[in-house]
């Protein structure tokens, strides 16, 4: 390999150090004997950093261009490098978040920290694929990584109930992933994107090739849904956040998110671009159902963590609106707003989403598990500024200003309006109301009932810290919005 | 003057101040914060005065202009400004809130920090909704208020204090989302401006604006509230702590009346004047029915409540019969039911502290042990009943005048308040206040302190000169309402 060669593969370099990360924490963990594992977790703290640092070099060398490795199995551009530094911090909270829970459960070993690495490297993988050979690989490393984590802890029915259904259904939608993807290659004779995308521009006149594409694109789309758990493909989103260890569920409910926004995106903008009339209304389908049986459900759901499920099932029902408002009747003009909009609510969506799992790992104790809404009496008592910033948490998942979650919501909904979905935006409207219900009843039990029992022991320095940037984030980001929008406006621009 | 960005301070030194207070949280300093709290809202207060005083009655347009890009990429402005119609309400907002907040002085004793902290922080939002000339900006303001008032009356409200602050959240809720699906479809239509001005000039098809027109008619309707979308008020304001009626009467009530004036009116000309009929249908009834359901109230703040329903019944008649007397009339009565009902809440409030009940028929008799109290409260249930010399005939005198313009039937029904207004002010009052002493705690109540006195008798001297001189706030508003008024006349088809 010449110099030259290595330089050409500069932006593939995040996931060569995450790789090469994730095996030297593998090897490392063996013989660390202490019960806090301070060498593996700085180590895979370590890795983050170098993983950042790369990918901010990345960008920093390549600016707006569009690189495609590896015989354009590989792309790098400004989407991946934001997705994958989104990535890098929901890992981040993830590692700091869990610690302590995961070490009052005997569950801190090293499988987590490396399962959790190479899980970070599928979902890279997925976010820089230009081929169907790339995200399947992609996808299914993710995967496996957290079906494993989901049966971490290994006495408890429920999480391996968990991880058996994660698995199965996993493997189903991946095999239908799977199948609409060969008849995709069958229809154009080619796996990458990019090609996938020429060919069917030229085909768009001829009509039998066409129904054969479009019945792939049913395959591919219901994949699609699996992965992002949007109704009626969310059914194991509720029990696997239920069954698994909060500590995962805060893992699978931030980066994978990313993750499969990153293949939505490029599995139909870059890849299918054309048949946008097509798959715009079968996501328009699942946004309504997804909006529909999210925030209806949630309301029942007296387990903090399946409404919460519920809630991301709805959240991933309003970032599709943005997915399936940009081309309208063939004009492209509003494409970069609307995928602006969704890339904005996917990122706003993880913050919140770490947010709101952090904090009950937060309140979680040793033989105590913070997952029922009533544990969260009267906690404005207890620990007022916790009390608060889960305030912040679930106004933002409802959407309320000054927070960001209401401009994520905004730029959505804008998004919907420009296009004409007028009635799905009213509705989107009408169900999100339904869904302040159950964000308000979790302020209500903080502020307004008295507490059960005493304050929670603050936790590790560093955790209080991490936590209370992420609450305070949605905040800056609620009165000045415009820093992220715009960032996420000049990534769609270049894509 | 004109380089001090003095709507800015307006809003933002009380939601600073409310952050302070939360601060130098604890219990234990509560003295602390009570003095940190009055002297935001006594700073609010000052730095709103020059926008009366320098205020340039002639002119129609906004004044106190401020403007900074603030959301590029939905081209979102921080714009800030105030014409004769908004200037009254910035200026009663901040003075509210010195009393909302020498009335919890000594009343409000768990989280005393919060307590002071969401008034404050809600002031300073409530300023921000008036001044906003960015559609967006007013609807993040208006949303964001519900926050706060969520939270007072969930903490520190009474028995079924849940109930209330849930519904009155859900309630708004509604109809502000439908609200913000309009503004995005004016964003759109406007060539993506959320500027109101620009707003006034875009041209729109009928059924648009109807269309339009209810998808704001919710959001202002439940704030006002108009009937049927009433319910939320009498609950919300009997579970609500005394400071949380004061401001939900004097100032949150006025949001969605305002609304009308700024966006409704100008914005869809011919939906308003299409739709008015129904509209003024809604006003009467909920003067005349309301005004019923009053009669029977046995509750001093539910009687109170829906009094304050039935009298924005007056303000949406004046707004809907489209003439100056009844726009200017109705902005008087918003004004003069800012003062009354707040002072009526706070009567209530200095009753309840003393005696933990709000039931009529616990009292009876309360002039011999309270003389000076009932003096004062003889004062504003005159003016709610709308007696002349009080702030409350003023408005009511207008839009009975603009209606009588309009038809002499109108005028008749809406004239029903001033009867029934009177007797269910008037019969409450004798109830209470008159009479032999009921009961033995009646008889043991002391009358007001200082501190409760200097409170009702600042609102009781602007009651009374708004009744004699009304024309040091209508001069303000002549010049906004008749540009308002040729807006309105504009067909924009």
């Amino acid at each position: 390999m010449t110099l030259h060669d290595l330089v050409n593969h500069m932006p593939a370099l995040p996931e060569v150090i995450v790789l090469l990360g994730a095996c030297v924490v593998m090897l490392v963990d063996v013989q660390v004997k202490s019960e806090q594992r301070v060498a593996s977790f700085r180590l895979a703290q370590a890795v983050l950093i170098a993983a950042t640092a790369a990918t901010l070099f990345v960008q920093w060398v390549d600016g707006p261009a569009k690189l495609y490795l590896f015989s354009g199995l590989f792309v790098s551009d400004a989407l991946s490098n934001l997705l994958k530094l989104v990535c890098y911090a929901s890992v981040w909270a993830a590692l700091v978040y869990s610690r302590q829970y995961l070490l009052d459960r005997g569950l801190l070993r090293g499988e987590f920290i490396t399962l959790l690495l190479f899980s970070l490297l599928g979902m890279m993988i997925m976010i820089s694929a230009s081929s169907f050979l790339t995200i399947y690989l992609g996808l299914e490393l993710m995967s496996l990584c957290l079906y494993a984590m989901v049966a971490l802890n290994r006495d408890s029915p429920l999480s391996t109930e968990a991880a058996m259904k994660y698995f199965v259904l996993g493997a189903l939608s991946s095999g239908l992933l799977l199948y609409g993807m060969s008849m995709i290659y069958g229809a154009t004779g080619s796996l990458s994107l990019t090609e996938v995308a020429r060919v069917t521009s030229q085909l768009a006149g001829a009509t039998s090739d066409r129904a054969f594409l479009a019945f792939g694109l049913v395959f591919v789309v219901a994949g699609l849904a699996f992965k992002i758990g949007v109704a009626p493909f969310h059914m194991w989103i509720p029990d696997v956040y239920h069954g698994a260890p909060t500590a995962v569920t805060l893992v699978i409910g931030s980066g994978p998110k990313v993750a499969a926004f990153a293949m939505a995106v490029r599995l139909l903008i870059n890849g299918l671009p054309d048949l946008a009339s097509d798959w715009q209304e079968m996501l328009a389908i699942l946004a309504l159902l997804s909006m529909a049986i999210g925030n209806i459900t949630a309301i029942a759901q007296s387990n903090l963590k399946r409404m919460l499920a519920y809630s991301t099932i709805a959240h991933m029902g309003f970032m599709l609106l943005g997915l399936l408002s940009g081309v309208v009747g063939g004009n492209r003009l509003s494409v970069t707003d609307a995928y602006t909009a969704a890339l904005f609510y996917v990122i706003v969506y993880v913050i919140m989403s770490v947010g709101a799992f952090g904090m009950l790992l937060y309140l979680s104790r040793k033989g105590f598990e913070c997952e029922n809404l009533d544990d969260l009496k009267g906690l404005s008592k207890t620990s007022p500024w916790y009390a608060f910033l889960m305030l912040v948490l679930m106004f933002s998942l409802a959407g309320i200003p000054p927070t960001a979650g209401f401009y994520a919501k905004l730029a959505v909904l804008s998004a919907a309006v420009t296009a004409g979905y007028l009635w799905l935006a009213v509705a989107a409207v009408v169900l999100s109301l339904v869904g302040a219900f159950y964000y308000l009843r979790i302020v209500k039990l903080m502020y307004f009932d008295e507490p059960k029992e005493g304050a929670v022991a603050p936790g590790h320095p560093e955790m209080r810290v991490l936590l209370s940037a992420n609450g305070l984030l949605l905040l800056i980001f609620g009165i000045a919005p415009s820093m992220l929008m715009n960032v996420c406006f000049e990534v769609i621009k270049a894509l | 003057m004109a380089s001090v960005p003095l709507l800015s301070l307006a809003i933002w030194v009380p939601i600073l101040a409310g952050l302070a207070v939360l601060a130098a949280g604890g219990e234990g300093n509560a003295r602390n914060q009570r003095w940190i709290a009055l002297g935001g809202a006594v700073i609010g207060f000052l730095v709103t005065i020059p926008l009366y005083t320098k205020f340039d009655a002639q002119s129609a347009g906004f004044q106190f202009v401020e403007r900074e890009l603030w959301i590029e990429r939905f081209n979102i402005f921080y714009h800030l400004g105030v014409d004769g119609i908004s200037v009254l309400f910035v200026l009663l907002n901040s003075f509210i809130t010195i009393l909302v907040v020498i009335a919890g002085w000594s009343v409000i004793e768990k989280r005393v920090s919060q307590y002071y902290a969401s008034f404050l922080i809600m002031s300073g939002m409530l300023n921000g909704v008036f001044s906003a000339m960015d559609a967006l900006l007013f609807y993040v303001f208006f949303e964001a208020t519900l926050i706060p008032m969520f939270i007072i009356i969930g903490v520190w409200g009474g028995p079924n204090r849940v109930y209330a602050a849930v519904k009155f959240f859900l309630y708004t809720l509604l109809g502000s989302l439908l609200m913000l699906v309009s503004m995005l479809y004016l964003y759109n239509k406007a060539g993506s401006s959320f500027a109101i001005a620009d707003w006034h000039k875009l041209p729109l098809a009928l059924n648009v604006q109807v269309l339009l027109f209810f998808g704001f008619l919710f959001a202002f309707a439940v704030k006002v509230p108009m009937w049927p979308v009433h319910t939320w008020l009498p609950d919300a304001h009997t579970e609500a702590p005394t400071g949380g009626s004061v401001v939900l009467a004097a100032i949150l009530l006025k949001l969605g009346a305002y609304g009308f004036v700024r966006f409704t009116l100008p914005v869809l000309p011919d939906a308003s004047r299409e739709l008015a009929w129904m509209m003024i249908g809604l006003s009467l009834v909920a003067i005349a029915y309301i005004g019923l359901v009053t009669l029977v109230q046995t509750d001093m703040k539910r009687l109170i409540a829906y009094s304050s329903v039935s009298h924005m019944g007056f303000v949406t008649l004046g707004f809907f019969i489209m003439n100056a007397y009844g726009i200017e009339g109705a902005l008087v009565q918003m004004i003069s039911h800012g003062f009354v009902s707040a002072a009526l809440f706070l009567c209530i409030g200095v009753l309840y502290d003393r005696m933990h009940s709000r039931a009529i028929a616990d009292y009876g008799g309360v002039v011999n042990t309270m003389p000076r109290f009932a003096a004062l409260m003889m004062l504003f249930a005159m003016a709610n009943a709308g007696l002349p010399a009080t702030s409350g005939f003023v408005g009511e005198f207008m839009v009975i005048m603009g209606a009588m313009k309009t038809s002499f039937w109108l005028a008749f029904v809406a004239a029903t308040t001033l009867i029934l207004g009177a007797s269910y002010t008037l019969w409450m009052y004798k109830r209470v206040i008159f009479g032999d002493v009921a009961n033995e705690h009646v008889g043991a109540l002391k009358d007001l302190n200082p501190r409760e006195l200097g409170v009702l008798v600042a609102l009781a001297v602007a009651t009374l000169f708004m009744g004699i001189y009304p024309v040091a706030f209508t001069e303000v508003m002549h010049a906004a309402v008749d540009d308002l008024l040729r807006h309105v006349a504009l067909p924009k088809l």
